[in-house]
């Protein structure tokens, strides 16, 4: 580097010796625990955080020793979103595979269960599967779009030096940490919410890094008003953090052990997990990813989003109603009926503020819905709004008491997960990949269209397998349970209705495999892009300058 | 306000946008959608109105309950009187079940076709949801779990010993009335040396025609049957039901007839265990599943779809 003036970048200043600290610490309690944890778990357990930490302590050395990490502020990060990219793909692949086989375990359980490894049955390997899908790769897709939205939409660099990069590097070890969990065993039993103590307060460290990180680069923003973009993204962050931490709350047995006991107990506890579970579908796979909505599709269509005032009255009505309507999770049991009132109810008011976002993303595209014929990334994002629309208005059914009564516990719940995580989640992020991967390395446009074209209808036959598959068992399934003779006894006995259910699984497990292939092509197209190998023919996107443009006037 | 000044008017839609731009991102200033409005507000009056009719606010804290709604719902009392209404409809057959079981026994049952139908449709939904696990949906059984089709007992098989059986179980330690014995673990607890437990597999093998006799067999394993197992079951290995002691000389085998399975169950002494469902079923319940099974281990060979084929048919002749 030369003489500048503008330092470019950090050197090993104060933050990177709070970074430094936070990992020695970590060093330090999982040798502590390995050696002499309160269980076999955790002494298992405590090897891998440790070796994580110190990875993190060898890459500190070597970025610091190399002057520390970039600051350049004519520039915008774009390195951290690369890496981003590159991890969503990654745990995409990866979420979807563990999908695929238990999808395949259940149907077909005696041939692909394994007593001898335990890590490998359904029990651990479906929250292996939940955890990666949303939070690994859904929660990589976030953090990524969303340092890159920020920054552009406020024209000004990522703040906090050495932070993002811990934001990143830091979620990363947590996935680990819960995965190898998982497998090991340790688990919380709570839905969405497994990994233990550690993990959780690991997470609550990084997640704070990311709020600062993202109110510190708004507040640097050059332009004079926030992006409807960055208020879903806020609301998404803060939203997480209370939720994560709440639900969460637990008494270790020991600081060195991979038990803890939660702070409720009984239906409180049920209450508190689902209004835990669904704000973790509300802020984390809608109001999150309405962001990337948000800014995508008005980028890629190149037309103005549809109308301000409705961004504002649903983007408020939204996280206001939403986080009422956990209570339908528990209707008929032991919650009291005042609640399941309450969640229901507000269930059926989320139905306009969620389709609020729907409007703004489809009616976005009025005055260029002919790219729907030409542009495959755009046709998967407008896509994406649809399922969402669907999954939005079925949410809202399924809380109905009486619907609820046939649907709740069967596969018809499982179906509308899916509709919503691969329609509207998966396509909505896959669209915004193949935004982001020719603008951050510079590329005329993707390698392949055709092979988009092609990620594309695999994909949707894969989910339309899924869900209808799935809305068929879960029907028949519900059906078959309160099915009275005439006599009065049951018709049909549990193990006959899992008998009956064993056609639809294998045709789910064969949606799942669509799903996965789309995603391989899309691997593959991301791998050649960033190769180089972009046809003339292909090149279609305008580029992206990693320069910060000077205001306007 | 210099933002005023960057409104402009999009060209496709003829709407004024905000002025405001980010990263060549611009907003229409489109009013919210009637239609989107209108639902949004009937939603919300259709919320206020259910919670009228409904249990919808909580009493403050310190107090107990909360607002019943104007129809005074309540689950747990619904679910309290859909339960008295089917115990309320069943109850005279069930009542009819019992009294001719304890009278005159599955003789009593069968011989009117309307309670044998109502036994059997008790029965099968009882087996559904507590003895398929083990004995399997169709009653077939498993490896260490009896088959209920056939007509081979292990323990006494009258229809009052069936109910006794499911009523206390088989080797159900807290239960002093369950049917107890024990095969001595001969492998395990160096009763007999490997060479001899081959031998006397070789024989009982030979007893039901599965094997071809062997010298082994015939020799030193006949010697041993005689000391060893005979008191059980029988000089010619027919069993004692009255000990629960199986049939040797049939083609049935609870633990399997593979020669490794025959052997183990020698080494091992196979303790199996049923629970005493008193615990769980009532009785008149159990009076059902124990008319059901007895049926099935009586007309062997049925299905249970031809049984009911069969029952109705019978309906159908008494003029049902």
């Amino acid at each position: 580097m030369s003489a500048s003036a503008v330092k470019l970048k950090t050197g090993f200043d104060a933050q990177a010796g709070i970074v430094a600290a936070i990992f020695v610490v970590g060093v330090l309690w999982s040798l502590f625990a390995a050696a002499n944890g309160a269980d076999a778990a955790i002494r298992t357990h405590a090897w891998v955080i440790g070796l994580g930490f110190l990875v993190g302590l060898f890459s500190m050395a070597g970025v610091y020793s190399g002057g520390g990490v970039s600051i350049d502020k004519t520039q915008y990060n774009e390195t951290i979103i690369k890496y981003g990219v590159i991890a969503s793909l990654f745990w995409a692949v990866a979420g979807l595979l563990v999908g695929v086989v238990i999808a395949f375990q259940l149907a077909f359980p005696a041939l692909l269960s394994f007593p001898d490894f335990p890590e490998l049955n359904f029990g651990r390997l479906r929250p292996l599967h939940t955890s990666a899908v949303i939070f690994a790769f859904g929660g990589n897709v976030l953090i990524a779009t969303s340092f890159y939205v920020v920054q552009r939409t406020c024209r000004t660099r990522l703040a906090g030096g050495v932070w993002p990069w811990f934001v990143f590097w830091g979620y990363q070890l947590f996935i680990v940490v819960a995965a190898t969990g998982y497998l090991l065993g340790i688990t919380q039993g709570k839905e969405y919410a497994e990994p233990e103590w550690y993990a959780d307060l690991w997470l609550t460290i990084v997640w704070v890094a990311y709020l600062l990180v993202f109110m510190a680069t708004l507040m640097r923003r050059k332009e004079p008003h926030i992006y409807v973009a960055n208020w879903f993204y806020l609301a998404f962050i803060v939203t997480i953090a209370l939720l994560h931490v709440v639900n969460n709350l637990a008494m270790p047995v020991s600081i060195i052990g991979a038990r803890s006991y939660s702070a409720f107990s009984g239906v409180q506890d049920a209450l508190t997990q689902w209004w835990y579970g669904h704000n973790a579908v509300g802020f984390f796979l809608t109001a999150g990813f309405l962001a990337i909505m948000y800014y995508f599709i008005p980028k890629r269509a190149e037309r103005p989003v549809f109308s301000y005032r409705l961004s504002i009255i649903h983007f408020w009505a939204l996280i206001f109603i939403y986080i009422w309507a956990g209570p339908h999770h528990l209707h008929y049991t032991a919650l009291p009926e005042w609640a399941q009132t309450l969640g229901m109810t507000f269930s059926i008011m989320l139905w306009m503020p969620s389709w609020g976002g729907m409007i703004n993303g489809l009616m976005t595209l009025s005055g260029a819905w002919d790219k729907l014929r030409t542009d495959p990334v755009i046709r998967m994002l407008v896509v994406s709004v649809a399922f969402y629309g669907m999954s939005t208005f079925e949410g809202p059914v399924m809380s109905i008491r009486a619907v609820n009564s046939l649907s709740h516990y069967t596969d018809w719940t499982i179906g509308h997960v899916h509709s919503g995580a691969l329609g509207w989640v998966g396509f909505i992020s896959f669209g915004a990949i193949y935004c982001l991967v020719p603008w951050l390395w510079k590329r005329k446009g993707m390698f392949s269209k055709a092979l988009i074209e092609w990620h594309f209808w695999i994909a949707t036959i894969g989910i339309l397998l899924y869900i209808t598959s799935m809305w068929v068992s879960g029907i028949m399934q519900g059906l078959m349970w309160r099915a009275y003779d005439s006599l009065g006894f049951l018709e049909f006995s549990f193990i006959q209705t899992v008998e009956a259910m064993q056609p639809y699984y294998i045709i789910r497990g064969l949606g799942g495999v669509l799903y996965l292939a789309g995603a391989l092509l899309m691997c593959w197209n991301v791998y050649k892009t960033i190769k180089g190998d972009v046809r003339e023919s292909d090149a279609s996107v305008k580029p992206q300058s990693a320069s910060i443009a000077a205001p306007a006037e | 306000m210099a933002e005023d000044q960057k409104k402009e008017v999009d060209g496709y839609s003829g709407v004024e946008t905000t002025g405001h731009e980010w990263d060549g991102i611009k907003e229409l200033d489109n009013p919210l959608p009637r239609w989107w409005l209108w639902i949004f507000y009937a939603s919300i009056v259709w919320a206020a109105v259910y919670m009228v009719f409904m249990p919808a606010i909580p009493a403050p804290p310190g107090m107990d309950g909360h607002t019943p709604g104007l129809r005074n719902h309540s689950e747990r009392a619904n679910v309290h009187a859909a339960i008295s209404e089917l115990e309320t409809s069943r109850g005279p057959m069930f009542t009819q079940l019992q009294q001719a079981a304890d009278a005159g026994g599955p003789a009593a049952i069968e011989s009117d076709p309307a309670l044998l139908n109502f036994a059997l449709a008790a029965g099968e939904s009882a087996f559904g949801d507590n003895c398929a696990t083990c004995h399997g949906a169709g009653g077939q059984g498993f490896v260490g779990y009896p088959n209920l089709n056939d007509d081979d007992w292990i323990w006494p098989s009258s229809f009052d010993d069936i109910r006794a059986t499911i009523r206390h179980g088989i080797r159900w330690e807290d239960d002093p009335d369950s049917r107890f014995s024990q095969m001595p673990a001969y492998g395990r607890d160096g009763l007999l040396s490997r060479d001899e437990i081959s031998a006397v597999a070789d024989y009982v093998m030979a007893l039901s025609d599965m094997i071809e006799p062997t010298p082994e067999g015939q020799g030193a394993g006949a010697e041993i049957f005689a000391n060893q197992c005979s008191a059980c079951h029988g000089v010619n290995g027919l069993g004692d039901q009255s000990i629960g002691a199986p049939n040797l000389a049939d083609a049935i085998w609870l633990y399997g007839s593979e020669p490794d399975q025959v052997r183990n169950s020698i080494w091992r002494g196979p303790y199996g265990v049923m629970p005493a469902w008193n615990e769980r079923l009532d009785e008149t319940t159990i009076t059902a599943l124990a008319a059901y099974v007895y049926l099935r281990g009586e007309r062997a060979g049925d299905s249970f779809a031809d049984l009911r084929d069969e029952m109705a048919e019978e309906l159908a002749d008494a003029g049902r």
